[in-house]
């Protein structure tokens, strides 16, 4: 074979085989990705063993530590649905009533198990465009 | 004094509007007065931004909540050190230190070339006072630092405790410069596609650029993990959390771009592999600060709002069509002058691994920016977990480590193959011992972990063999002593010796990363006063509870109400190793609706993690005290019930002295990682190995080079 | 908006204008500006791949004496650099001839 030839099928290699691992990624990422549900969402759609990210504010109230395990009920972020999530985990700082979190739940039977460590809180934003008079709480 | 400094915006913006003009004016007529007067006008900026951002400053030391930023991000009672940094924790101030930053990196490189390339600098010249120009009017036109509100009140909110830790308030301005340096090297490309001079003067400026753009971003990426590991109640330093991937992406195209410059210097090949790869790391730098500020992304550090979402989304846009317009239509400038001569080549393995991180990059952009993806092309936004990003990047990770121990080994150009076998003897021994070894010692359950310390071995095994095999060269020909044949072989091959140096540091930072989360004990549980656990090989003794109220006039404080915490004792086989103490800072919610007593610790609550740092492991402990037990509870409700803000400080007095007499157990989270400290060394060893890469040789000795050269190689044709 | 802003905000909007009206100035004046003789893009690129080709024969030396290269190898690897080299020198003088020739007319 003649040293551009040579190249040539080098390259078309090469090429086939990044199509094929880009291709492996992108295919794995759909079915590994959790979809991110408001709570009113997951009571619509949740089905039991799969896994997702439920994104709302932690309803007031609703917090209580129960031995290793941490109590709390995710809300839509303009009021309504309410979802009672047992996780147990690491605990962010920023944790508290009223914060915006996102947490992985698995559904089991009538409750929401919140995956080991999956507990996100978002940092109260400090790079929100406040209006006039609002108070930030920290 | 806030007038001042939206003057100071509105004198930038002109000075923009005018150097773009001048510098493409002055290059497109051929009248160099215009492009020096442009490169003026960038000096010019750096003077308005400057006096701009010594406004701001000045108002937080001075507390001047007259300016909303600093009432909302600052206090009386934040530390001055702290209340120094907060300029840069709002949207606002942080586009002014972007824009800031920008101006003087700019200025200093367009300083560095004023006497060459004059042509590509004005076009240089030209896109940076672009970027100055967006980042100033979105701070005119969208979020503008000098707002202010009259009358003033008389006290801020105070600085987010989160950030209340020196490792945080350096890591902000190291990024930006990481960030903002990322756009010269892009300019630069520009410049160089725009007038056709894609050559060897333009590598030797754009290599200054790019390296000081890799050395700032991977410091600062190193820092945030420092700070997330060692100040964060999380106990780790790499979640894969989309700000932290988006500012590894362009670091990860940048180290790319460092090694195939080589390869263009030396083969004139890669050319448009090249600039794309330059233009890519500055349009993934715009990308990461973007995302920072858009709220497009939910993360841990969602800072932005809606509002800048639009001016960023059309500045990436015009950014990657202008790119892909130059680079199509001057792809003739961009046609290699040669071919790879053979596969065992030292510029094969630069090849590769510029693929290796390339798709490093695709992956973590991939999982990135999957939410959006998902969203646009099935409706549903769906996130990926680290578990997802680890699949892929530890393979990927594996490889990139070999490869730098195989470099090394290979000869430029076309190697010999019966002597790259030989000269893989040793590294390949290093890395079979340390199997054998590890195998003895029980590592086999964890695969990654294994291969990647063998990888490691490679690799110093390899390096190893370098420096000695060069030094013994030396002293063929210098009879010098072995000491002295190192110094003088590495200072007069810096950049192939700094390059080992990174490479071995990255060995050994991959060797920390694999050792401290495959080998990892954690233990979360509650814990008695005088209870204990084991944490691998170490058992954690609960002393005795801590208490500690601060007087808010102790500056030197973070500026909590209440510490409460523990005394740990921590002993490995009945000696003792290390006394802990880790604590939980209560801080003032500034909401009286919680009441008077509540209100002073129903703020934010911010860990106070203690941590044993060693060579071997970290031992590192976090503690969440429990005060919803109905004793103290009851402090607080009777406190709200009968005392006034001014008698509430007794209320914490008396909670801080029950909890000593009475503690319920606390929430306990323990984590031994091996290794850790292997992380931030080898970080310092990839930095030192760079600046000994970069650094110039002195100027004697690079004549005194470049005659004997020019005479042996006149000398070699003649005899041929 | 009081004396001291209005003071300092002149004091600011006239150094900018200083420093970037100074090559304009210079050049309505027809004063020679502070340029370098060889502004010649040419003759940089040339400078700078010399120096490129320099590095790559001390690298391939040092690639033989760390034993990677074969003595064949190496004398053809030295030997087609050097050519290079030269080829460099060679465009070299002859811009250097070039432009010394206006000079001497």
């Amino acid at each position: 074979m003649s040293p551009a030839r040579k190249r040539s099928v080098r390259l078309v290699a090469a090429l086939g085989a990044a199509v094929v691992l880009a291709s492996a990624l992108i295919y794995t990422s759909f079915s590994a990705a959790s979809p991110a549900l408001t709570p009113s969402q997951l009571l619509r759609q949740a089905q039991p063993d799969r896994s997702y990210q439920l994104t709302g504010k932690v309803a007031q109230g609703s917090v209580r530590h129960e031995g290793d395990a941490l109590d709390f009920s995710v809300a839509d972020r303009a009021g309504g649905r309410v979802i009672p999530v047992v996780y147990t985990g690491t605990v962010p700082d920023p944790f508290r009533e009223g914060r915006e979190v996102i947490v992985t739940v698995r559904k089991q039977g009538a409750r929401f198990v919140g995956e080991r460590d999956s507990l996100i809180t978002k940092c109260p934003s400090k790079y929100k465009a406040a209006p006039a008079g609002e108070k930030q709480n920290y | 004094m806030a007038d001042l400094g939206r003057i100071c915006l509105l004198l930038a913006l002109v000075v923009c509007a005018y150097g773009i003009f001048a510098a493409l004016y002055g290059v497109r007529t051929g009248r160099v007065e215009f492009s020096e007067s442009a490169r003026r006008a960038v000096y010019a900026l750096a003077i308005v931004l400057t006096t701009a951002f010594v406004v701001l400053e000045l108002a937080f030391l001075r507390n001047d909540f007259a300016f909303n930023t600093v009432a909302d991000t600052s206090s009386r009672t934040t530390p001055t050190f702290y209340r120094a940094a907060a300029v840069w924790s709002s949207q606002e101030g942080s586009l002014l230190l972007w824009a800031w930053l920008l101006s003087l990196w700019s200025s200093l490189a367009l300083f560095l070339v004023r006497k060459r390339m004059r042509d590509v600098a004005a076009y240089a010249t030209a896109v940076l006072l672009g970027f100055a120009g967006f980042f100033v009017a979105l701070m005119i036109f969208y979020a503008t630092p000098f707002q202010t509100t009259s009358p003033a009140p008389a006290e801020g909110v105070g600085l987010d405790p989160l950030l209340r830790f020196p490792t945080m308030m350096i890591h902000p301005p190291m990024l930006y410069s990481g960030y903002t340096l990322c756009t010269i090297p892009l300019a630069f490309a520009v410049g160089a596609l725009a007038t056709r001079r894609v050559d060897a003067d333009w590598i030797k400026a754009i290599r200054r650029f790019a390296f000081a753009a890799w050395l700032f971003l991977g410091v600062g990426i190193l820092l945030g993990a420092r700070w997330s590991y060692s100040e964060l109640g999380w106990g780790g330093y790499w979640g894969w959390d989309a700000v932290e991937n988006a500012s590894l992406m362009p670091w990860l195209t940048g180290t790319a771009f460092l090694h195939s410059l080589m390869i263009q210097e030396k083969r004139g090949m890669l050319k448009v592999w090249n600039v794309s790869l330059v233009l890519a790391t500055g349009v993934l730098a715009i990308m990461g600060t973007f995302l920072v500020r858009s709220g497009v992304l939910n993360s841990i550090h969602a800072f932005g709002g809606a509002t800048l979402g639009v001016p960023f989304v059309v500045l990436i846009g015009v950014l990657v069509a202008g790119s892909i317009y130059l680079v199509v239509s001057r792809r003739d400038v961009l046609r290699s002058e040669h071919r790879l001569d053979s596969l065992l080549s030292r510029e094969s393995i630069f090849l590769a691994n510029n693929v290796v991180l390339v798709a490093l990059c695709f992956v973590i952009f991939w999982g990135t920016y999957f939410p959006l993806i998902s969203e646009a092309l099935t409706g549903n936004e769906a996130s990926v977990g680290p578990p997802w990003f680890d699949r892929y990047t530890v393979p990927l990770a594996l490889v990139l480590v070999l490869l730098s121990g195989i470099g090394p080994v290979i000869a430029w150009r076309r190697a010999t193959l019966a002597n790259a076998r030989r000269n893989f003897l040793a590294p390949v021994l290093s890395a079979l011992i340390v199997l054998a070894v590890l195998l003895a010692a029980g590592v086999s359950q964890r695969p990654f972990a294994l291969a990647m310390f063998c990888c490691a071995a490679f690799v110093l095994g390899s390096v190893a063999q370098e420096f000695v095999r060069g030094a013994r060269a030396r002293q063929a020909i210098a009879g010098e002593s072995p000491p002295v044949a190192l110094l003088a072989l590495v200072r007069r091959n810096r950049r192939r010796y700094g390059g080992y140096v990174v490479h071995v540091g990255i060995a050994v930072l991959f060797v920390g990363v694999a050792a401290s989360s495959s080998f990892q004990h954690a233990v979360e549980r509650p814990l008695a006063v005088g209870g204990s656990t084991r944490v691998g090989a170490y058992t954690v003794r609960y002393v005795r509870p801590t208490a500690t109220i601060t007087p808010k006039e102790d500056r030197a404080h973070t500026g909590s109400t209440l510490d409460l915490g523990a005394v740990l004792d921590v002993s490995k086989a009945g000696h003792h190793v290390a006394t802990l103490r880790p604590s939980e800072g209560f801080y003032d919610s500034g909401e009286p609706a919680q009441g008077s007593v509540g209100h002073l610790i129903g703020g934010q609550a911010v860990s106070h993690i203690s941590m044993n740092g060693g060579i071997t492991r970290d031992v590192w402990t976090a503690i969440a005290p429990n005060i919803a037990t109905p004793a103290l509870q009851r402090i607080i409700t009777v406190g709200n019930r009968t005392l006034s803000p001014e008698e509430a400080p007794i209320a914490i007095g008396v909670l801080a002295r029950d909890y000593l007499k009475d503690p319920p157990p606390a929430q306990f989270h323990f984590i031994v990682s091996p290794l850790v400290m292997w992380i931030w060394i080898g970080g310092l060893i990839v930095f030192g190995g760079g600046l000994i890469a970069i650094w110039p040789a002195p100027s004697a000795l690079r004549r005194r080079v470049a005659l004997r050269s020019r005479s042996r190689a006149a000398a070699g044709l003649a005899r041929a | 908006m009081n004396v001291l802003i209005v003071v300092l905000a002149l004091v600011l909007l006239g150094a900018v204008i200083a420093v970037i009206a100074g090559p304009l100035r210079a050049s309505l004046d027809h004063r020679a500006l502070q340029t370098d003789a060889d502004a010649s893009p040419r003759r940089a690129e040339l400078e700078a791949a010399r120096e490129s080709k320099y590095r790559e024969i001390r690298d391939a030396e040092l690639d033989f004496r760390t034993g990677k290269l074969s003595d064949d190898d190496y004398a053809a690897v030295d030997a087609a650099l050097r050519a290079e080299a030269l080829a460099i020198l060679d465009q070299l003088e002859a811009l250097e001839r070039e432009s010394a020739t206006p000079r001497d007319a």
